[in-house]
């Protein structure tokens, strides 16, 4: 099968020159690929790299050696080398990312916050509204709080409307990054069975998942991560 | 008395060929506001002398003047410039608007139809249509030239958001031959149609601005507007309480402490032609009399 | 100062797909005397698309701002813009008038003081009238009912229509201006600090009120800021200026999260936390 991500010797370096210019190796050699429907977790220690490559997929960390190929509308792009406006696309049409935290702007609401990925797709507002309400529903946001901006929700609240904003999209490929950090054992649940949906639908998925149980029921594979160190060579 | 020897109409003809030159220019771009080298004349800015030189320049021995002041003969100002050219031009003078050749006007256009053979001269304080809303000369300067002319239409909105109705009443905004926006001088709006494809030539000096314009014969003057707000000439309802006019600009005229008041011709000439023909109004015990015999 | 943290649900909003760039800029430079302001600025910008340029006072970004919309003449290069009939055309072969025109229609410009682009003393209707009656319109009423429904559009109430700027809050002018700039539909939007001195809950209302009309028209715009968060909020792309040149450039969060000239890292780290 035609992998959906297919990631050949990357590394990332970062130079700091506030700090008299020291190089700080993140990782080299990174190599793997992710088939469609399969989720690949990432392993290993803290600071080994996993949101930096998580990053560097998304084309939000600049790649320094080697390719990050992703299909895109049928083609394979290189992330690694592509153009701004090519990574707009790719994120506009093909990869979706679920980040630990939640920063909306302040006046939107909710519902609208998890609606946008599908307005973009012109899907109309109504159809967007609805389904962003059942997702937000499935991950026991009560209704009340639909229409206030989620900056006003509690931590877990806005990592749910986070994850129901990167789930809703029809994206062939989504990154989550510690979906289920701080929620309690029956919305972690409700997001292992999104996972499940979302791999019956072909998506490709790369995601870092500290808790034990979490990621034995999504990972259909594990990367480690620790393999790719590029410490003080 | 030794009267000085003035050169006709006082200015020197290197002068006058200067303001010819500029008059010529003007006629030829309808509209267009011509910067000319306007003199120091004996009297202050704001009596004419914008208005003067242009008649100095165009007045020749056998022209017959007349000037109005708010469409009176008899004003100061009126009569002060007839008598400087009836003194440096020594050229017949009258107060009858047929039978003038040159009319030299300060806020009105005579009510009888000028002809062919006339030229109305205007005096001219503030010759910029865009002044108010765009102070920047060069700025105007440079919307004239590529006829941008959004700003005046902004006037006109100010004024129906503020009052319901465009209320600009004098210095009325107009189109000149489908391309220069011009301020027709501080003439009261009722006269704007006159303007229109007249017949005599039109001519405008502003001396302390230093510009002239013109409005060649039979050239289109349109007043702006908006389609749902036409332009309307303004005036009162009423007719003239001396010769019962009903088509002609009124002044109006407090006649006591108490708030009594009357309604009059502006325009002197057509007021007493009329009443010379027999035209009677409300309070025409002739109170003319006097006037007219001066 | 606006929380700038990276990947978040707020990133500028999607750029439509676009063959042609509806602008390129080509080795622009300027320079007064032995004095370069800017120089070799090059760039390609699609409909859309909003690029921020940031830098700090004196890095170049308003002059080349002013080359941009075609209100200063470059030393060098070019600015070529594709018009409405999709013809591209240098500014520099177009004529007064028609650049002119360009101004007040296809494009807008929001100044970082609304004094210099309002009519202080007329009111805010007609400040949005401006526009349309400048390109013909003459009917007094559908004028008055555009510049009402643009009003509530900058979330401006409609009572306050008569009423001139001057009579206006900061932010109210702000988003004055921008109605007035939007109200013929241009395609393209300069913006030089548009939320510069103001305070911060003003700041939030207008980026995110401007965020949402530049998705919703499909506008294109070029952000002149030194403020980050602006760029974060509102840009897909984003320059970095440093002595006239620009010394980074790349997509918004990828400059801001891992930026990789000394400069950038120095701008980025400055940032004080929210």
């Amino acid at each position: 099968m035609i992998p959906m991500i297919d990631i050949r010797n990357a590394e990332k370096t970062f130079v700091m020159h506030l700090q008299d210019g020291i190089r700080l190796p993140v990782v080299r050699n990174v190599s793997f690929h992710v088939a469609p429907g399969e989720c690949v977790v990432l392993s290993g220690p803290s600071g080994a790299g996993k949101s930096s490559i998580l990053k560097m997929i998304f084309g939000n960390y600049r790649c320094d050696g080697g390719t990050i190929g992703v299909r895109h509308n049928g083609d394979v792009i290189d992330i690694a080398t592509a153009e701004p406006r090519e990574i707009l696309g790719v994120r506009r049409d093909t990869i979706g990312y679920v980040s630990q935290f939640l920063r909306a702007v302040p006046r939107v609401a909710a519902i609208d916050v998890v609606a946008e990925p599908l307005l973009v797709a012109a899907v109309t507002r109504e159809e967007a509204r609805a389904r962003a309400g059942a997702l937000l529903k499935r991950l026991n946001i009560p209704e009340r709080l639909w229409k206030l901006p989620p900056s006003t929700f509690s931590g877990g609240e806005q990592q749910r409307v986070n994850i129901a904003r990167g789930f809703i999209s029809d994206l062939p490929i989504l990154l989550l990054d510690e979906p289920t950090a701080s929620l309690d054992a029956a919305n972690r649940a409700v997001v292992v069975e999104l996972v499940a949906e979302k791999k019956r639908a072909g998506v490709a998925m790369v995601a870092i998942v500290h808790d034990d149980e979490v990621r034995h029921l999504i990972a259909d594979r594990l990367v480690d991560v620790a393999s790719f160190a590029a410490a003080a060579a | 008395m030794n009267a000085p020897t003035y050169n006709f109409a006082y200015l020197d003809e290197q002068t006058k060929r200067m303001i010819r030159r500029a008059i010529l220019k003007a006629i030829a771009i309808p509209g267009y506001q011509v910067p000319f080298a306007s003199r120091e004349m004996p009297m202050p800015y704001g009596w004419g002398t914008g208005g003067v030189q242009v008649t100095a320049a165009i007045l020749g021995p056998i022209d017959k003047l007349k000037v109005i002041d708010q469409g009176s003969d008899d004003t100061t100002n009126a009569i002060s410039i007839r008598k400087f050219f009836e003194k440096t031009a020594g050229v017949a003078v009258t107060t009858s608007t047929g039978d003038a050749t040159v009319i030299q006007t300060r806020h009105r256009i005579p009510e009888a139809t000028l002809q062919a053979h006339q030229v109305l001269v205007y005096q001219v304080p503030i010759p910029e249509p865009l002044r108010f809303l765009e102070p920047r000369e060069t700025e105007t300067r440079r919307m004239h030239a590529l006829a941008e002319y959004g700003l005046m239409h902004v006037k006109l909105y100010e004024d129906i958001a503020r009052f319901g109705h465009i209320a600009t009443s004098y210095a009325y905004p107009v189109k000149v031959n489908a391309r220069y926006v011009m301020d027709p001088s501080p003439t009261p709006k009722f006269d704007n149609p006159k303007m229109d494809n007249c017949a005599a030539l039109q001519l405008f000096g502003a001396g302390r601005e230093k510009r002239i314009y013109a409005i060649p014969p039979y050239t289109s003057v349109v007043s702006l507007d908006f389609e749902d707000h036409p332009f309307e000439p303004y005036k009162h309802k009423a007719c003239c309480a001396l010769c019962n006019a009903e088509d002609s600009y009124l002044d109006e005229i407090v006649t006591d402490n108490k708030g009594s008041r009357m309604f009059v011709c502006s325009d002197t000439d057509y007021c007493e032609t009329r009443q010379s023909q027999g035209h009677r109004g409300s309070e025409n015990a002739a109170p003319y009399a006097e006037s007219a015999n001066a | 100062m606006l929380d700038v943290t990276a990947n978040s649900g707020h990133r500028a909003a999607p750029v439509p797909a676009s063959d042609e760039p509806l602008l390129v800029a080509a080795n622009l430079g300027k320079s007064y005397g032995r004095l370069a302001a800017c120089r070799d600025v090059s760039f390609e910008l699609y409909s859309g698309e909003v690029l921020a340029i940031v830098g700090e006072s004196g890095s170049g970004k308003s002059t080349l701002l002013q080359i941009l919309s075609g209100q200063l003449a470059s030393t060098t290069g070019s600015v070529a813009y594709r018009m409405r009939d999709g013809v591209t055309r240098d500014l520099a072969t177009m004529g007064e008038a028609e650049r002119r025109f360009l101004f007040r229609t296809d494009w807008g410009f929001v100044h970082q003081d609304p004094a210099m682009g309002l009519r202080m003393a007329v009111s805010a209707g007609a400040n949005v009238g401006e526009r349309l009656m400048a390109v013909g319109h003459n009917h007094y009423g559908k004028i008055r009912d555009t510049a009402s429904s643009w009003l509530e559009r900058v979330e401006i109430s409609p009572e306050r229509i008569d009423d001139a700027p001057r009579t206006y809050s900061g932010g109210m002018r702000q988003r004055l201006q921008i109605a007035r700039n939007l109200v013929t539909e241009p395609r393209l939007v300069f913006m030089d600090e548009p939320t510069g001195g103001l305070d911060v809950s003003v700041q939030a209302r207008l980026l995110d009120m401007m965020r949402t009309l530049v998705s919703e028209l499909g506008l294109s715009a070029i952000v002149v800021t030194h403020d980050l968060a602006v760029a974060r909020l509102l840009s897909h792309r984003v320059m970095v200026m440093q002595g006239g040149r620009v010394i980074e450039t790349g997509l918004t969060d990828q400059v801001l999260d891992d930026p990789r000239e000394p400069y950038t890292q120095l701008l980025v780290s400055s940032i004080l936390p929210a």
